[in-house]
């Protein structure tokens, strides 16, 4: 799998409501990990709709690789999203709801449910098939979301704040399966997260989003070097 | 956790309502057992006629039941799969009316679209049948059960599935989950959550219908136990035959609420926040299907609504309100939904406080929490003891002392009280529960006297959750026609039975009048009880 560039061109989008309003461009390098940062309400969640296809932009376009995706729905995008929360259906166990990754004729075959199993093991639940999601901790069930993404196999991997339930020792945990699964896999990878830490220790970039607009989009050493971007300096508290 | 000393005044006072409650309905049970046993050899639970009231009764809740859920099943997912277009929120309101409208109000609009005169008739003889459809019988009762509760489940179901996380939709988008596989995973699972809940409480409304049956019940073979209550006592004066039938009322009810009590309780809330956004069902086929089932669901909910609103408007309302009796059961209606409301209000208060206080004693607790166990279930009791039944054991136990009749206002009035005391107490109590979470420890450390905290704090913060209570009190009083079925005479007339007069006397241009009279008055209550009380507490 070659994993694609992301490329926002011309992107500006605003709610029926007028909340917020986003006029930006980005590129994302192919198979980078990128942390995606800024305040409450910058934009950064709508920037993740408008990729994975659940808001259209009014103008502008969104490239993955070579292929233009701003129209097209988000099951045809070659994107696997990984939310915050309520990514698993409680009342499936676990190695249904990795089985919705894959067609339906491929779940029910053996090596579906082989795929499923390894997925389970890649991210270190081999064994969990037939629990249900009630049964798992909040750092398992993140697991459980990554595994049906490997199971899909798609190129782009969206983290939409992934370590936000979790304790220190599980989000350690869990920053090390993504790095270990980008590693893998080299998928273009994206994360919204709040903490620098978490964009320190697995991202080579961090794109820094303000007020709808993208204000920086740089590799993660250099970004935490600059002291010009009052917002930023703000936002880390480090004013 | 709360450490302050319960209110020892309080708790007398919601003693005093528990007491107030227990006698009022114990009276009436006693009144039913002893004239049960007194004439135990005349009538027995087993004969004919009651067995088969009690199948009837039975058989149309089940069916209204079904119905109901049936067409509200596709209708809830219809509207849930499109949550944002025009005129959607009016639809939802529109499906709220039902609830706040006196059931001889949307009798009448009922029997305007499906009576032998209606729109569907006519359009029946238009296609060139000769037997139009009946609406008096089973299934006049079985329209009017899905026209109150279909749009009821509606926004149950619709509740539900507007409660799933945004997050659902957007994976099964990304997943490209078909509309099957988007049912079966998440619509469905969703709704079953709530469909026993919702299920339950439908069949104890149709269970315990009187209004709607009785107008529409035509005859022996479509009577319910309420209905046959009443004919009992008002036409075949068989008080034993009464007995019977309302002990086994309140065996039934019993059961039923020891039912719905195990059963999950579906709740009209989604949460704060927008409706998420769906990504399925975008191909026109699922849009033409969805508009077709919300068009449907409409003119079934709007079409009696409307008829009633155009054949009103027909009437000389002018002449109407100028006619003395009509005047005078304007304002006995008015009166009595009044002090019925006030007193409901009061009880509830009374009954919110003392939960309170209960709630946080240090001392005694067993006793606190019996006593606030106790207050819930009395706020409650009506429903274990229909406004039929409660009638009943009044005049069973009043006639061998007075005229039951010289009584009959009193015993209206605390009648409707009760039966509106539980919707008083579920808009009063978590509003006065929230109130006191805000201000008991200020009001404690500024050691405001109990009047002084009563009068400047309690009250100007609760007067619009007072006012929401007492205004859907009055409504539901105004448009009851339970305990006035039995009670009403030529002295005690109130709009819900004149207009049941006027509609046996086929003085139908008269009825159309009083029902949108009536109608406009309770839906005014209701409308400015939701608007102050920030919900339907009869939805809750």
């Amino acid at each position: 799998m070659t994993s694609p560039a992301i490329e926002f061109d011309d992107v500006c989008f605003r709610y029926d409501r007028g909340a917020l309003e986003m006029a930006f461009d980005a590129s994302i390098p192919a198979g980078s990990i990128t942390a995606v940062m800024g305040p409450s309400g910058s934009g950064k969640s709508t920037l993740f709709a408008l990729l994975a296809g659940f808001e259209q932009p009014q103008r502008g376009e969104i490239r993955i690789g070579a292929i233009d995706v701003t129209r097209l729905a988000p099951a045809e995008r070659p994107i696997s999203v990984v939310f915050q929360d309520n990514n698993l259906f409680a009342h499936l166990d676990v190695a249904a709801n990795i089985a919705l990754g894959q067609g339906a004729r491929e779940a029910k075959s053996t090596a579906g449910k082989e795929q499923v199993s390894d997925a389970l093991a890649r991210v270190g639940l081999g064994g969990f098939e037939r629990r249900r999601p009630a049964s798992l901790s909040g750092g398992e069930r993140q697991r459980v979301a990554m595994a049906r993404a490997l199971v899909r196999a798609k190129p782009v991997l969206l983290l939409d704040e992934p370590f936000a339930a979790l304790g220190p020792g599980l989000r350690e945990e869990m920053r090390a399966l993504i790095a270990n699964l980008h590693g893998q896999n080299a998928l273009t990878t994206l994360i919204i997260t709040h903490q620098p830490e978490d964009a320190r220790a697995i991202c080579d970039r961090i794109l820094y989003v303000e007020q709808g607009s993208i204000r920086a989009n740089e590799p993660t050493q250099s970004m935490f070097e600059r002291a010009d971007l009052a917002g930023w300096r703000d936002y880390l508290g480090t004013n | 956790m709360r450490v302050y000393r319960a209110d020892p005044l309080d708790i007398a006072f919601g003693i005093a309502a528990l007491a107030i409650i227990l006698g009022i309905v114990g009276f009436a049970v006693a009144g039913l057992l002893v004239a049960a046993g007194a004439d135990a050899s005349r009538s027995t639970a087993s004969d004919a006629y009651t067995v088969r009231v009690v199948r009837f009764t039975l058989w149309q809740a089940g069916l209204s039941t079904l119905l109901s859920l049936a067409f509200a099943l596709p209708l809830a997912r219809a509207l849930a799969r499109r949550p944002h277009f025009a005129g959607r929120a009016w639809i939802l309101r529109l499906f709220a009316v039902p609830l706040g409208l006196p059931a001889i109000v949307a009798a009448l609009g009922i029997i305007a679209i499906w009576g032998r005169q209606g729109v569907v008739n006519d359009a029946y003889r238009w296609l060139g049948a000769e037997q139009p459809i009946s609406v008096y019988g089973l299934p006049g009762i079985l329209i009017a059960h899905v026209f109150f509760n279909m749009p009821l489940a509606t926004r149950l179901l619709l509740a539900a599935l507007e409660r799933v996380p945004a997050e659902y939709w957007r994976n099964a988008a990304q997943l490209g989950l078909s509309a099957g596989t988007v049912f079966r995973l998440i619509e469905w699972p969703a709704m079953a959550r709530v469909i026993p809940g919702i299920a339950g409480l439908v069949f104890m409304l149709c269970a315990t219908s009187f209004t709607l049956v009785l107008l529409l019940g035509g005859g022996p073979a479509a009577t319910t136990i309420e209905v046959a209550i009443y004919q009992a006592l008002r036409f075949d004066f068989d008080p034993p035959r009464a007995v019977t039938l309302a002990l086994i009322q309140i065996a039934l009810t019993g059961a039923l609420l020891g039912v719905l009590a195990l059963l999950p309780r579906p709740e009209e809330g989604r949460g704060e926040g927008a409706l998420p956004r769906r990504f399925d069902a975008r191909s026109p086929g699922a849009l033409a299907v969805d508009v077709l089932v919300i068009g449907l669901g409409l003119v079934f909910v709007a079409a009696p609504l409307a008829a009633t609103l155009i054949s009103g408007l027909a009437a000389d309302l002018i002449a109407l309100l100028r006619e003395a009796l009509v005047q005078r059961a304007l304002v006995t209606s008015l009166l009595i939904a009044g002090a019925a409301a006030c007193l409901s209000v009061v009880m509830a208060g009374m009954i919110a406080r003392a939960r309170h206080a209960a709630g946080g004693a240090r001392r005694y607790r067993f006793a606190a929490s019996g006593l606030r166990t106790s207050l819930a279930g009395a706020g409650l009791l009506i429903l274990l003891v229909p406004p039929v039944v409660l009638g009943a054991g009044w005049f069973l136990v009043l006639r061998d002392h007075v005229d039951p009749f010289a009584a009959a206002p009193a015993i209206v009035v605390v009648v409707n009280a009760l039966m509106a005391l539980p919707f008083a107490l579920r808009v009063l109590e978590p509003a006065y529960a929230g109130h006191m979470m805000r201000t008991e420890r200020l009001s404690l450390s500024l050691g405001l006297s109990r009047m002084r905290r009563l009068l400047r704090v309690d009250l100007p913060a609760l007067a619009p959750t007072v006012g929401a209570a007492f205004a859907f009190s009055m409504a539901l009083s105004l448009g009851d026609l339970g305990a006035i079925a039995l009670f009403g005479s030529q002295d005690l007339v109130t709009l819900p039975y004149l207009l049941l007069q006027r509609m046996g006397s086929y003085r139908t241009d008269d009825a159309a009048g009083l029902a949108l009279i009536l109608g406009f008055l309770c839906l005014l209550f209701m409308i400015a009880g939701t608007r102050y009380g920030g919900g339907s507490a009869r939805e809750r």
